[in-house]
């Protein structure tokens, strides 16, 4: 690792606007991080250099007359998921071989007028589904963390594992990412980063290949928190093309970042203590009431009664989601086409080539639960019990708790194909998957490592639209717990 | 509620998968198992819950009813498997 790349996003940004270093030196450290640590940790499927070099000769020119972005020169990996004009993006599918959109998603066409560089596209679970970047087509992504004294490979977390691994492991500087029912906070948490996932209609989904676009919302993965901060102000926007995006300005986050939590009301839900949890993860989360506490927030017990409910109805409409979404996969319109002696053997094949074991599965599940006559039954149900949940949030945001304090993920990074049992897998986004249920945004803030050395995080679940209260108790635990940096065993 | 395969298979159409008998099989004790879990909703009392349609409050945005995008039809195919003058290409449909 070069000093430079030592630097966090906010640290660079000083760094570059003061003239101390190039936005190219600092792209060329990054492109030297990838180049010899992706072939071990297999974070990008595509690494976008001359674009990098081209971006931040043209960052260099405008720090140079003073005219520099919010992000001016900041080297950021981007999820596979984005579409970015005449770059690779498949959603790390096979069935979007060869995919070039000829048009650039909202956030980062957002980040680029801000004035970051692109080093290219980051692996993921395919189309966003799965809890362990285990069901990319591009292959497993590998932890930056390991056991202590174990060289076994663990998984990052996903779907978002590529970024996760990335800003972790020092490949870039920040990454996009996106969450439908944990996948930025649970490979978060199992990285040692900090991931936020936005109120939903916070970032456009326009141009993000959509899983289920009731629950999709883009974030940031960062080192910090006030790194994640900056990010997501320039990620966020109102955009005419998404009429989910909220119309509301965009607040400045960053002011948030170290502002005292003085008397803010802390809920603890009760719920949040499953059975068969770790001691450490209990003891995690008493160490975060702690420190919240510390800090001179109030903490109360709260209840969400209707919490295991979350996860069973996700999989309803998650699946019921992602099977109309992904019926657009047919290889008429682009990636790949299996011929067939038909039109219809035509799309079969093509399907049934493209789509990797989750993927299918779940397009199966959300077909079946949408088919004639069990639509009452299976999605009905599920939309209601998602009232009921965002209920039980709205209650005790009424009864005046500013955020809710949770582990962030059942336990820490574990190994690849340990967990093959599809529910077992599930199980992974049991604490975030409700935050997306209800549209609220969540924050995951590394909180310390486990007796094995392996990093542990907690999750602060807000209001609508309380991002700034969430960076603020962030920063508290941040500067409490620490950062965490994995040993360099990759390069 | 559980599946057998020939409901697996019907499934699989529907859905446009092309299944093997080996793969369908595998499919119905993975898609039982998930319906399983999912039965737990069973236990919610949902009457007079209104199902959700929106997490957040917002009225439903509206535009103008006019052309404001378009005019650029090679770009539209241009990740096309398949296309002539452009069209996508399909194999033929109708007799």
């Amino acid at each position: 690792m070069t000093e430079l790349t030592k630097l966090t996003l906010t640290e660079a940004r000083d760094g570059l606007a003061a003239r101390d270093f190039s936005a190219r030196e600092l792209t060329d450290a990054y492109l030297g991080e990838i180049a010899a640590g992706n072939q071990a940790l297999n974070a990008y499927v595509a690494v976008t250099e001359d674009k990098a070099r081209e971006m931040a000769a043209a960052s260099d020119a405008r720090l140079a007359k003073g005219e520099g972005g919010a992000l001016e020169g900041i080297p950021l990996g981007i999820k596979d998921l984005f579409a970015t004009k005449g770059v690779h993006t498949q959603a790390c599918s096979h069935i979007l071989d060869g995919f070039k959109p000829p048009y650039e998603s909202t956030v980062t066409a957002n980040l680029w007028a801000d004035g970051a560089v692109m080093l290219g596209k980051l692996n993921m679970d395919e189309f966003a589904m799965g809890s362990s970047n285990e069901t990319s087509y591009y292959g497993n992504v590998v932890n930056p963390w390991k056991r202590t004294g174990s060289d076994e490979a663990l998984v990052p977390g996903g779907s978002s594992g590529g970024s996760a691994a990335a800003v972790a492991g020092a490949l870039c500087l920040g990454a996009t990412a996106t969450d439908t029912g944990g996948s930025i906070r649970q490979p978060a948490a199992l990285t040692g980063t900090v991931g936020m996932k936005p109120t939903y209609g916070r970032c456009s989904r326009w141009g993000t290949v959509a899983f289920a676009s009731s629950l999709d919302q883009a974030g940031p993965i960062t080192r910090t928190v006030r790194d994640n901060a900056v990010m997501l102000r320039s990620m966020a926007s109102v955009d005419a093309k998404d009429t989910t995006s909220i119309d509301a300005p965009v607040p400045d986050y960053e002011a948030a970042v170290g502002k005292s939590v003085r008397g803010l009301r802390i809920g603890i839900p009760k719920e949040y203590r499953v059975d068969g949890m770790p001691d450490e993860i209990n003891a995690l989360w008493q160490q975060g009431i702690d420190w919240l506490k510390e800090a001179g927030a109030e903490i109360v017990e709260i209840s969400l009664p209707h919490t295991k409910y979350a996860l069973p109805a996700y999989y309803i409409v998650a699946p019921a989601e992602a099977s109309s979404n992904l019926a657009r996969y047919d290889g008429v319109r682009y990636g790949l086409r299996v011929d067939g002696k038909d039109i219809a053997d035509m799309y079969e094949n093509t399907r049934a080539a493209g789509f990797g074991a989750e993927v299918k599965r779940r397009v199966m599940v959300g077909t079946y639960v949408l088919s004639a006559g069990y639509y009452d039954a299976y999605y009905l149900k599920a939309q209601k019990v998602r009232t009921l949940i965002k209920r039980d949030f709205d209650q005790s945001f009424e009864a005046g708790v500013d955020a809710i304090l949770t582990p962030a993920t059942p336990d820490a990074a574990f190994a690849p194909g340990a967990i093959t049992d599809p529910v077992a897998m599930y199980l992974n986004d049991i604490f975030t998957v409700t935050v997306n249920m209800a549209g609220l945004p969540g924050l995951a803030v590394p909180a310390g490592l486990n007796r094995d050395g392996l990093p542990l995080g907690l999750q602060l679940i807000g209001s609508p639209f309380g991002e700034e209260t969430l960076y603020s108790l962030g920063s508290v635990i941040e500067q409490a717990a620490g950062r965490f940096t994995p040993k360099r065993w990759w390069a | 509620m559980s599946v057998d395969i020939d409901t697996v298979k019907r499934v699989a159409h529907l859905a446009r998968i092309k299944v093997t008998d080996t793969e369908a099989d595998e499919m119905t004790g993975q898609l039982n198992t998930i319906l399983a879990f999912v039965e737990q909703l069973d236990e919610v009392d949902v009457s007079g819950v209104e199902p959700m349609t929106s997490v957040v409050k917002q009225e439903m945005k509206k535009r103008a009813d006019v052309v404001n995008d378009g005019g650029y039809p090679q770009d539209v195919v241009a990740n096309a498997p398949m296309s002539e003058d452009n069209f996508f290409m399909v194999p033929k449909v109708v007799e």
